[in-house]
């Protein structure tokens, strides 16, 4: 699947998919989307660059094992939903801050959970796919 | 309180951290936590001895009834002082026995968290933490005796141990939770006001059975003995401090606290008695023809906690007496002759009895302990023993129209222990002394201290009862009948049968000292009973339960995929079919179903034609392919359905399996090996019957009346509590966040699961 148009294509990709996975997570509140959809979509850019350009790239482009991505993507999660317990509130109450934040709209630590959704899923995913094509 | 029960647990878990620092001659600081505890519990015997009980309340799991309940009366004030006093004695032994040794510190964490553990066990009044601390005890034991980790045989007999202690404790928790059941209340305090209720229950014979198996397995009772000798595997502190004098006596402490809410019953007694009776003789026997010193102890342990079964079965206000004093005897002298056994087997290097004599000659204050503790098991006045046998056969005599068969076998007993005891701790003192033992010199004074100590109390008591009297005995007594028993105890009773017996038994036993030598011959006649000795019985069984364990995981975990999901699918298939033909009105009612729109129809039709192709294509990438499309037109049924959510996760998913299958399919070999015709015959008719199946299940559930209060409850609030307008995403990340953090840890899981799998054999491969 080395083919040329393929290959230029991918690296073009590869941002435009990401910044669209970013878009979809953050739009998740209000509209479809949310984290492990924008997780998915960011695997698949992943995927994409690394079909075109084999894993070795891809991984030169990540710098760090993609398993990484699952800790710190569950610490997020966890510390948003064990933050209200600081402030008085119940395990997962949601926190939000007054004013909205420009292009982002209302951040909260629903956001932040979602984040680390959208982490702990490209991680799991990378981890799987990386692991199958290298070792098989 | 609650400190002093888990100050051993607190030790314990500082040890990995100060462990090291300590390991040298520190060591011996930490009997300061033994010493200090005995030195607490000791100020309560003021009290106590004044017919006072101390309670203690800590909440812990209130909502289930469950707390830490200390309750401290006369029996627990004994176990307690036993468990620190000799605790502290075996734990100054420790320093000079292990000196040295690698895993020293380790060694005082494990024993730091089984005295905890025991105190716990014997203060607890909540009968679910009694529990608790007794299936630590059994696991700190099991540390214990598989200290020596790289012996296979002491691997073993740790196991033997943990699995029919753990197996009792298991029946316990049982018994304790019918209990609770039955009475409303875990509280034994409490318990023992309904003893009217539980006897006349119909689970009482149950319950019985319950706590029984537990303290049976726990005490090492016959059939359940033969874990005991094993795990004489652990270092001699252990075996003393263990499996002498407190954990054993578990199951001890356990009936005897009972005695007030289960006992005086037809079932009890008469369960006690024989059990007790036979593994008092049973044990005894053996140990007579035993060679190692540990093992004697061993056998003699277990017959002497067959006495203390037999004489709570009595159940008599003199059995309870003497069995409160023997409780005391016998840890002091059992634990002197364990400690002298260490000290012998640490100096000569063996502890087979036909080889010791005339160790008297290069460690006389061992020797001294040493006789001193078989004076009192032998019963021999002014010893403690003395007066223990002499209440042991004031109980029997007194016990109605068996009376003589009981004393029979009390005597017969006695005579056996009077003989281990002397094989254990005069024989290898006196005679003559070998050459090759002359160079032997005694050992630090921080070994024979303790035993001494151990064995001069043993004489002390005799000597002087009344020290113990009132102040400690009485009130064993009063906690195990639950009134205030009239009693004093006197080392001469005048002359009276109990005498007459007491010389039989002093005589007997010296009689069989003189004539029986320990030889390899007697240990192999014993030995000849081995295959229907109860041990190989229950081992026989636990192959037996091995084997069929192995063939039922070999047919149902046989490694094939494709057997699991044809297992899973038939089954499911069974059930619906059974519940939707049994109990349901099949109709299907198609004035509510929609039209089929155009789009539809070509969506399905597109589905059809893609199962064809998956199922009889011979390319194993058409098939992926297909089945590809068959997920990606599953989406555009979602979004038909205004579900772009479900739509858009499930189209993601869809093209990273494509991927996987095409990843994984890419590097299998050209050729295809499709599975035959009959294997492909059932599995298109199970899919057929399971798919067909599900779209009557999905039909009927149109004609249930939708309940939509949970779906309206997150519409409506979406916004107003959670500030967001997908309401999917709400649900995921607000109100269900907790499953979704679940989630995506399993998510984790897995994908650390695929990595570790196939990088680690990558590995092995590689090292070929």
């Amino acid at each position: 699947m080395k083919t040329i148009i393929f290959k230029t294509a991918s690296s073009y990709l590869l941002p435009l998919l990401l910044l669209f996975a970013i878009f979809i997570l953050l739009r998740g509140h209000y509209l479809p989307g949310g984290g492990f959809v924008g997780g998915l979509i960011a695997a698949i850019a992943f995927v994409i660059h690394s079909f075109a350009n084999g894993i070795e790239k891809t991984r030169g482009i990540i710098k760090f094992h993609p398993g990484f991505l699952m800790p710190i993507g569950l610490a997020l999660a966890l510390i948003a939903a064990i933050a209200p317990l600081f402030t008085g509130g119940a395990l997962m109450t949601g926190l939000w801050f007054e004013n909205p934040v420009p292009v982002i709209g209302m951040v909260g630590s629903a956001l932040f959970f979602d984040i680390g959704v959208f982490l702990v899923v490209v991680g799991v995913t990378l981890t799987i796919i990386f692991t199958i094509s290298e070792t098989i | 309180m609650l400190l002093s029960v888990l100050s051993g647990f607190l030790l314990a878990a500082c040890l990995p951290v100060i462990g090291k620092q300590i390991k040298g001659n520190l060591s011996i600081l930490l009997s300061a936590l033994p010493v200090i505890l005995f030195i607490y519990f000791l100020s309560f015997i003021p009290g106590v001895a004044n017919g006072e009980t101390y309670h203690f309340t800590y909440n812990w799991v209130p909502q289930l009834g469950i707390n830490f309940d200390f309750h401290l009366d006369g029996l627990s004030l004994l176990f307690t002082l036993l468990i620190t006093g000799i605790g502290s004695l075996v734990f100054i032994y420790t320093s000079s026995y292990l000196k040295g040794h690698v895993y020293l510190d380790r060694f005082y964490g494990y024993l730091a968290m089984f005295m905890s553990s025991m105190l716990g066990l014997v203060l607890s009044d909540n009968i679910i933490t009694l529990f608790i601390f007794w299936e630590l005890t059994s696991i700190s034991s099991f540390f214990l005796i598989g200290f020596n980790n790289d012996s296979e045989a002491s691997r073993k007999s740790s196991l033997l141990a943990l699995g029919i202690t753990g197996f009792g404790g298991l029946f316990l928790l049982a018994g304790m939770i019918l209990l609770g059941y039955v009475t409303g209340s875990y509280s034994i305090v409490e318990l023992m006001g309904q003893t009217e209720l539980i006897h006349n229950h119909p689970y009482f014979v149950l319950i019985l059975f319950l706590v029984f198996m537990g303290a049976f397995t726990k005490s090492a009772q016959f059939p359940f003995h033969f874990w005991l000798p094993g795990a004489m595997k652990a270092p001699t502190p252990v075996s003393t401090y263990l499996h002498s004098a407190t954990m054993v006596k578990a199951g001890i402490y356990l009936l005897a606290r009972f005695t007030p809410v289960l006992g005086n019953h037809e079932y009890w007694n008469t369960t006690l008695i024989i059990i007790g009776g036979v593994t008092m003789l049973y044990a005894a026997i053996h140990a007579v023809f035993r060679l190692d010193l540990k093992g004697i102890l061993a056998y003699s342990t277990i017959s002497a906690l067959g006495v203390l079964v037999f004489l709570i079965g009595l159940g008599t206000d003199d059995a309870l007496l003497a069995a409160s004093v023997f409780i005391l005897v016998h840890a002091l002298y059992k634990a002197t002759l364990f400690l002298v056994t260490g000290i012998i087997d640490h100096e000569t290097g063996t502890r087979d009895v036909s080889q010791l004599s005339g160790l008297n000659k290069v460690m006389l204050p061992v020797g001294i302990a040493a006789i001193l503790a078989a004076i009192s098991n032998a019963g021999i006045p002014p010893s403690f023993g003395f007066l223990g046998k002499d209440l042991i056969y004031e109980a029997t005599l007194h016990y109605g129209d068996w009376a003589i068969v009981l004393t029979v076998a009390a005597v017969l007993t006695n005579i056996c222990l009077l003989f281990a005891g002397f094989l254990a701790g005069i024989k290898p003192f006196i005679g003559k002394l070998p050459q090759k033992y002359e160079k032997l010199h005694l050992p630090s004074p921080l070994m024979y201290i303790p035993p001494m100590i151990l064995a001069g109390l043993g004489i002390v008591f005799g000597v002087l009862p009344m020290i113990i009297d009132s102040p400690l005995i009485k009130p064993v007594a009063a906690a195990i009948l639950n009134t205030s028993p009239d009693f004093h105890l006197a080392l001469w009773h005048g002359w009276s049968v109990v005498l007459l017996l007491s010389t039989i038994t002093i005589g007997g036993g010296l009689g069989l000292y003189f004539i029986l030598k320990p030889s390899e011959g007697l240990l192999a006649k014993a030995t000849r009973f081995e295959p229907i000795s109860p041990m190989s019985i229950i081992l026989r069984c636990t192959r037996i339960f091995e084997s069929t364990a192995k063939g039922v995981t070999y047919v149902l975990q046989n490694g094939y995929l494709r057997y699991y999901v044809i297992a899973i699918l038939t089954f499911l298939s069974v059930l619906l079919a059974y519940k939707i033909f049994k109990g349901i009105d099949l109709y299907v009612n198609f004035g509510k179903l929609t039209e089929i729109t155009l789009y539809e129809a070509i969506v399905l039709a597109i589905m059809a034609v893609s199962i064809v192709f998956t199922v009889f294509t011979r390319s194993r990438l058409v098939a992926v392919a297909a089945m590809g499309i068959i997920g990606y037109s599953i989406c555009l049924i979602f979004l038909f359905y205004s579900a772009p959510d479900l739509a858009m996760t499930q189209f993601s998913i869809d093209t990273l399996t494509v991927i996987l299958f095409v990843l994984v399919l890419y590097n299998l070999p050209k050729y295809l090996k499709l599975s035959d015709t009959g294997s492909r015959v059932r599995d298109g008719m199970l899919a057929l019957i399971f798919g067909g199946l599900i779209s009557l299940l999905t039909l009927e559930v149109l004609n249930e009346p939708l309940e939509r209060e949970i779906s309206a409850y997150y519409a409506e609030n979406a916004y107003t509590l959670a500030k967001g307008k997908n309401v999917v995403n709400v649900i995921l990340v607000d109100f269900r966040g907790a499953d979704t953090m679940v989630e995506i840890i399993v998510l984790s899981i897995a994908a650390i699961g695929v990595f570790s799998l196939l990088k680690l054999r990558l590995k092995s491969i590689e090292k070929e």
